[in-house]
């Protein structure tokens, strides 16, 4: 900010650096008592380099080239590339692999959305009405949230590992006839769970957070007017933490679709038969694994569109719900 | 006036301090190459990079080879790099050439021989690369299932057959025994009634495939071995354009339903691609077990029960079973774009790599087989084959009958992807969520587009 200020002046119109800086000048050799002596042409562009290199690098200059490549055709190894208008598109769209992956992708950011915010408030309610022992519950149960996804994936394999895994033998037990490697239903059931495991911790985090929030007198009033422990909750607490819901909603529906790839690499592979493949783990078969950087660059440009227009939507429908303080 | 004379003597010194910064960085830079040894000195090999899905057992084996050829002699020096599984060479590969960073030798696996082999300049043929450095060379030196799974319509071999193996079926003689079958089944109507006499003696599975590669055994390689085609233009051997599968056929379709039933009842056993079947077959679960001759060694080191080694059932009364099976494994690859200097030191590796002494040892240190004719005229003149059973069993079944033309191999264009189709119909199959004849034709409709993109991106 400090930088961009002092460029918009010309050098004889500084009349003043802040304390510091001026204190720093003062003891330089120039032998004047002049203050702000920046090159102020070039020093502002050369500090924010870093940054914009960063930027260029590894955000405008990808996207460019996957909106590039989405309309070009090429074999594997990247030779012999053309222009192919929108028939990248078209394989992508008319692909029944893209629609299941589209298909899955709402129902995994959907299930794993509403369980893991209905467990965070659930749960966070509840400690909040504790009287002792608060510190620990909340540190109980934000800890999941702390376990990395490659982790948690790869003890959540060990635990239902099909006939070796304990829970699958739990579960064997219970008359599930449990095998995620063949049955569908199974393998979204499981990553659908290991991520609201992940999830409503961050949830509750959040939650909690937004309790702190609202204001005791409220519910004083409320417990003076007669309301029960329901009628707190449906018409004090929830509204008063509506911003934190439309929070939690983009980012948990955000996790799904994008941040979702660890632990279905490492638990599923997007099987069995796609039935855990989502957008982006499509993208990544597409593009990394079947090399097909065409497909895959519209694919991407097709998941970013429909990102967009969702999360824009629920802004727009959540905010008028949402009641700022 | 005064304040803006600073600035320009200030700047001065700035630009000063930048010149002698830039120069000391430029100086480092011209030292630090001085300090690396010129690449022409003789006294330095040059450094070849090979990329290799080789690990454990084979991974030694690959090692062992490696330093046999460093040590003797000084201009090269090889360095193998396990990589991963073969998908992952491959899309390493691949994705190392599009950066212009390729290794100078890949092993690319059998699925992914046409991939790379109709890609026009990513690659130096090997055929053409020994001829450039006058080292002896023929299609005719390798045995003809190897010969015939990668050599070109021409008969010329792009790469170097390398690691070869076929499937066999491994059964437990305890298990068998104790169900009173005196012999492993010969056709898959026998296995079927020897699945539901093992049940009534409680071995409740009777046969599990290998698990990344059921796609291989049970529907490429069941193809060949019943003489049937994979694919139409002879399994893609005679061109790209218009191939199409040939999953959905009564004989496939009828191994899969006899699958899917047996399945049904657990008495077959599939755990997807990424789940090994290996201890389902060591551990006593399943008395057979389709799977690789290559992994003997791992399933002599872990099983602890008498096992025998037979030829995969056939189709009952069809007259053409059995025909012949084709290799599996992987072959090399010299990839293009590497210094000069490189490729007589990759093409004196290969040669190396494919003498008797070199493939002698690599067939009995793994339980793959020798590719030339010079690894088995070393290995009979060691007897290997009376010690190792199973080897000769891979071999007969690769030899059984002269291939036919659609019975050389398999050569379609991303065949990996492929593979991923049909394990998905698998699993629709085995869950019991799709009959046979529904996953297969799906998977046929998808494969097919998969070969018209290859097509369409190869440039037909």
């Amino acid at each position: 900010m400090g930088v961009s200020v002092l460029a918009r002046q010309t050098p004889s119109a500084v009349p003043a650096a802040p304390e510091g800086l001026a204190a720093k000048r003062r003891r330089r050799p120039a032998g004047g008592a002049g203050p702000a002596i920046f090159d102020h042409r070039f020093l502002p562009y050369l500090l924010v380099l870093p940054e914009l290199v960063v930027v260029g690098v590894f955000f405008v200059w990808p996207t460019v080239r996957t909106f590039v490549e989405a309309f070009e055709r090429s074999n594997a190894f990247g030779l012999g590339t053309r222009f192919s208008g929108l028939s990248n598109f078209v394989d992508a769209v008319a692909n029944g692999n893209y629609l299941q992956a589209l298909e899955v992708t709402v129902v995994f950011a959907a299930s794993t959305t509403v369980a893991s915010m209905a467990i965070g408030l659930f749960l966070a309610v509840e400690v909040e009405h504790l009287r002792r022992g608060k510190a620990v519950y909340r540190t109980l149960f934000v800890w999941t949230y702390a376990v990395p996804g490659a982790i948690a994936g790869s003890l959540w394999l060990f635990l239902f590992q099909p006939d070796l895994g304990p829970g699958a033998r739990l579960l064997t037990q219970l008359g599930v006839h449990w095998n995620f490697a063949l049955h569908g239903a199974q393998a979204l059931g499981l990553v659908v769970a290991l991520t609201v495991w992940q999830q409503s911790a961050y949830n509750f985090l959040f939650f909690t957070a937004g309790l702190q929030t609202v204001p005791g007198h409220v519910y004083e009033a409320a417990a003076i007017d007669g309301a029960g422990a329901l009628g707190t909750f449906w018409l004090i607490t929830l509204p008063l933490l509506s911003p934190t819901t439309l929070l939690l909603s983009v980012m948990d529906v955000l996790y799904a679709f994008f941040s979702s790839f660890a632990v279905i690499d490492i638990v599923t592979q997007g099987g069995p038969a796609g039935a855990t493949t989502t957008l982006v783990y499509q993208l990544y078969q597409d593009g990394f694994q079947n090399a097909d950087t065409g497909l895959a660059g519209a694919e991407t440009v097709v998941l970013i569109a429909i990102a967009a227009v969702f999360l824009f939507a629920q802004v727009r429908l959540l905010e008028r719900r949402a009641h700022y303080r | 006036m005064r304040d803006s004379r600073q600035v320009r003597r200030h700047f001065l010194t700035a630009g000063r301090r930048w010149k002698a910064a830039a120069a000391v960085l430029a100086g480092a830079a011209l030292a630090a190459n001085l300090a690396s040894p010129p690449a022409s000195a003789s006294s330095a090999p040059t450094t070849l990079t090979w990329w290799t899905a080789m690990s454990g057992t084979n991974g030694d084996a690959v090692q062992h080879l490696v330093d046999e050829f460093n040590s003797s002699q000084h201009a090269y020096r090889v360095v193998p790099t396990f990589k991963g599984s073969y998908p992952t060479v491959l899309s390493d590969t691949i994705a190392a050439f599009r950066a212009h960073n390729a290794p100078d030798i890949a092993q690319i696996f059998d699925a992914g021989t046409a991939t790379i082999m109709d890609a026009n300049g990513v690659y130096q043929p090997v055929h053409s690369l020994m001829a450039q450095y006058h080292l002896p060379f023929a299609t005719s030196d390798f045995i003809g299932g190897a010969a015939s799974y990668y050599e070109t319509a021409g008969d010329q071999l792009d790469s170097l057959p390398f690691n070869s193996s076929t499937p066999v079926l491994y059964y437990n003689k305890t298990l068998l025994a104790k169900a009173g079958i005196a012999a492993p089944p010969a056709t898959w109507d026998q296995l079927d009634a020897d699945a539901k006499a093992l049940a009534a003696k409680g071995v409740g599975c009777a046969l599990t495939s290998s698990g990344a590669y059921v796609m291989w055994t049970d529907m490429e390689e069941f193809d060949m071995w019943n003489g049937y085609q994979f694919a139409s233009q002879d399994n893609g051997y005679q061109g790209t354009k218009g191939v199409k599968l040939m999953l959905d056929t009564p004989p496939m379709v009828a191994h899969w339903s006899m699958l899917g039933q047996l399945a049904k009842k657990d008495q077959y056993l599939w755990n997807g691609t990424t789940n090994s079947t290996v201890p389902l077959f060591s551990g006593g679960t399943c008395a057979m077990y389709e799977q690789s001759s290559a992994d003997l060694a791992t399933i002599t080191a872990a099983a602890k029960f008498p096992f025998g080694v037979a030829s995969l059932p056939t189709v009952n009364g069809d007259h053409n079973a059995p025909q012949n099976t084709v290799v599996g494994g992987a072959s090399l690859w010299v990839l293009s774009g590497q210094p000069s200097a490189h490729y007589q030191g990759d093409a004196e590796f290969l040669h190396f790599l494919m003498s008797g002494p070199a493939q002698a040892y690599w067939a009995s240190h793994t339980g793959y087989v020798a590719v030339t004719n010079a690894g088995v005229k070393v290995l009979d003149q060691e007897n290997f084959y009376k010690s190792h059973p199973s080897d000769l069993v891979a071999n007969r079944e690769l030899t059984y009958k002269a291939p036919k033309a659609y019975t050389r191999g398999i050569r379609l264009g991303y065949l990996p992807e492929i593979r991923d189709v049909e394990a998905a119909a698998i699993s629709e199959v085995l869950s019991g969520k799709e009959t046979a004849a529904q996953a297969l034709a799906g998977a046929q409709a998808q494969g097919d587009k998969i070969l018209s993109e290859f097509a369409a991106q190869y440039g037909g």
